[in-house]
């Protein structure tokens, strides 16, 4: 198992420099940057000059590891719009993004697993039919559209949420119920489809002809195997959250990283993206190695890989 | 001999999209104690469902119904479901035609052999790892300490439906199914386990339902034998009068199929059956081997024919009239 760890560790790491030359590179490839600094009225000497004393002038491998060597330090120079440096700017955001993206990876979880498996119990039954509803209704829906009913009947009618912001912890539960909801509906389906397959495996018939209790075959035998596909897609889709929860940031007008990346794209703020893209591949990159390590657990046939 | 098991007119409807497909159609079983009764028959027979309609584990839409269906004197069709439960794994066992996929793969052998003892009769963990380490040994697994922590990926085939023969008698079962455990294995193992099956049988004194479709098998380890043809038993009696006197034109087919050394030319053909079994969709009228039978008449087609006694002492039955006939008159 520690050989197992260490390996993917290995690999995880590997990515992550990948991610972090192409990051790099994104920077470089979108024009002179110079010239993008210095501003369209500068002259060549002002240019020449700004090239000098920003390094742009060195060999490109050794900008990259100057730049790596800062990333590592969590410096990432200063943004080009705002007065602040771009790390003030993430440490500000990070927090809000990643306790949003938490609590609706928690939600989606809490109801995907148990519905599925209540799914795949009852399979064909009004149960199973009213959960693929719920499903498919999460899937279907605009999440902007639902999030702004969540507003209208929780903060505006019934005022016992607010609509916005991010003072309290209070201000994040209807974002993550939004957010949540359009993460449930693959996990649950995922869910169901695996218990249905593993309760249909010959291991189950076996379990069952030990008479053990219905909760020991589903929980212990069934559950356990069902899962693992879904724990992989956890991981994606917590990943996935943290950049792309854009929309519901803006509806609940939260101050997150999607909004910084927005923000920062619109306006050619290229340390801010650089920085951006690699902390969310970071963070990516550490949630398959989790997931890959919960799998780990679960499975031991996965552990001699 | 007290007897385990009664079952009178056992039947199983499967509904499906085409009909209800009667799988098992009156089944007429009985197991003593400590005997072995093999249930032979090919694929479709209604063989494998028997046995899972025995111990209960057929899928909801299954329709079971009999007569009767008695073990050691207990109603199994009138039980709760946690009754059922009670009475599975703890005294009734099964082991299962594949080994590579009966064993829950996430976890230990240990953990999978003790759940059910530790279940059924409180034994702690300790206790119950003793029983199991014991119970490896005994069905010839090697360093069986060493297998309480491995997983079944760990091991061969061979190996694993040892573990399963072993888990099969962790609760000292009164009855224990074994549905095809040998038809997944390799020839040379096949018989290996076969004789572990007859050994631990007769040490334990269990009574166990073997399930094959192989004749060389029935013959090898059978007290009794059962021959089922669509959903029906043919033949049924003690194996030396199975093997020496066939009765149904069934029973004689499957076993002039079987090459003899010594008998049977080199280099000639052998036998089959010519034809195909029925659909078992909806009734059949009539005996349901007739087109198949050489020996059919026009009565075959019409005239449903039941099981027969026909020497009373050694309970030799057969459910063919023509055959029945010409054995009176042989007698």
């Amino acid at each position: 198992m520690l050989v197992f760890i260490f390996r993917r560790l290995l690999v995880a790491i590997g990515v992550a420099i990948t991610v972090s030359i192409i990051s790099f590179m994104l920077l470089h490839l979108s024009g002179d940057l110079a010239t993008a600094i210095a501003g369209p009225e500068s002259t060549a000497d002002q240019v020449e000059e700004i090239r000098v004393a920003f390094g742009l002038d060195k060999p490109i491998i050794q900008q990259y590891f100057s730049w790596l060597i800062s990333a590592v330090q969590l410096d990432f120079g200063r943004s080009y719009y705002f007065q602040d440096t771009v790390m003030d700017l993430i440490s500000e955001r990070l927090p809000i993004t990643l306790t949003l993206g938490a609590l609706a990876l928690g939600i989606a979880t809490f109801v995907a697993i148990p519905l599925g498996v209540l799914a795949a119990i009852k399979q064909d039954t009004w149960i199973d039919r009213l959960a693929l509803m719920i499903a498919v209704v999460g899937q279907a829906m605009p999440s902007f559209w639902f999030a702004l009913t969540l507003i209208v009947v929780f903060a505006v009618n019934l005022h016992w949420l607010p609509a916005g912001g991010n003072s309290t912890w209070m201000h994040f539960i209807l974002p993550a119920i939004a957010l949540g909801y359009y993460a449930m509906p693959a996990m649950m389906r995922l869910t169901r489809t695996g218990m249905l397959e593993v309760l249909g495996s010959d291991y189950i018939r076996t379990a069952r002809s030990k008479g053990l209790s219905e909760t020991s075959v589903v929980f212990k035998h069934a559950l356990r195997n069902a899962v693992i596909p879904v724990v992989a897609l956890a991981a994606v889709e917590l990943g996935f959250m943290l950049g792309g929860s854009i929309v519901i940031e803006s509806v609940f007008s939260l101050k997150g990283l999607g909004q910084l990346a927005w923000d920062a794209i619109s306006r050619n703020d290229y340390p801010v993206v650089q920085a951006v893209v690699l902390i969310i591949a970071v963070f990516y990159i550490a949630l398959n190695f989790v997931a890959d390590v919960i799998n780990a657990m679960l499975d031991p046939r996965l552990r001699v890989r | 001999m007290s007897r385990v098991l009664e079952v009178k007119n056992l039947q199983v409807d499967l509904p499906t999209a085409n009909g209800t497909l009667r799988a098992v159609r009156g089944i007429d079983l009985s197991v003593e104690k400590g005997e072995m009764l093999c249930i032979v028959g090919e694929s479709g027979c209604g063989k494998s469902m028997t046995s899972m309609a025995l111990m209960g584990l057929l899928p909801k839409k299954a329709k079971v119904s009999a007569d009767k269906m008695e073990f050691d004197g207990l109603d199994l069709l009138s039980l709760s479901k946690k009754k059922r439960n009670g009475v599975r794994g703890l005294r009734m066992s099964m082991i299962f035609q594949e080994p590579m996929t009966s064993l829950n793969p996430s976890y230990t052998l240990g953990n999978q052999l003790c759940e059910g003892i530790m279940r059924h009769k409180g034994l702690t963990k300790d206790k119950a790892e003793e029983r199991a380490i014991y119970l490896l040994e005994r069905a010839g697994v090697p360093y069986p300490e060493k297998r309480l922590s491995q997983y079944p990926h760990q091991l061969s085939g061979g190996l694993r439906q040892r573990v399963m023969i072993a888990m099969a008698l962790m609760c000292e079962p009164d009855l224990i199914i074994a549905d095809e455990p040998t038809t997944a294995l390799d020839v040379t193992i096949q018989a290996q386990i076969l004789r572990l099956i007859r050994e631990l049988q007769q040490e334990f004194g269990t009574a166990v339902v073997f399930i094959t479709h192989d004749l060389g098998v029935v013959a090898r380890i059978a007290d009794r034998v059962a021959v089922m043809y669509a959903g029906q038993v043919v033949e049924t009696g003690l194996t030396n009068d199975i093997f020496n006197n066939p009765s149904h034109p069934y029973t004689q087919g499957l076993l002039s199929c079987i090459p003899i050394p010594g008998k049977t030319a080199p280099g000639s053909h052998l036998e089959s059956i010519p034809g195909v079994v029925p659909s078992l969709i909806g009734d059949l009228a009539g005996c349901a081997f007739r087109n198949r039978c050489k020996h059919a008449t026009k009565g075959c087609a019409t005239d449903t024919p039941t099981l027969v006694e026909f020497t009373a002492p050694s309970s030799h039955q057969v459910r063919c009239p023509v055959s029945v006939e010409s054995l009176k008159e042989a007698v």
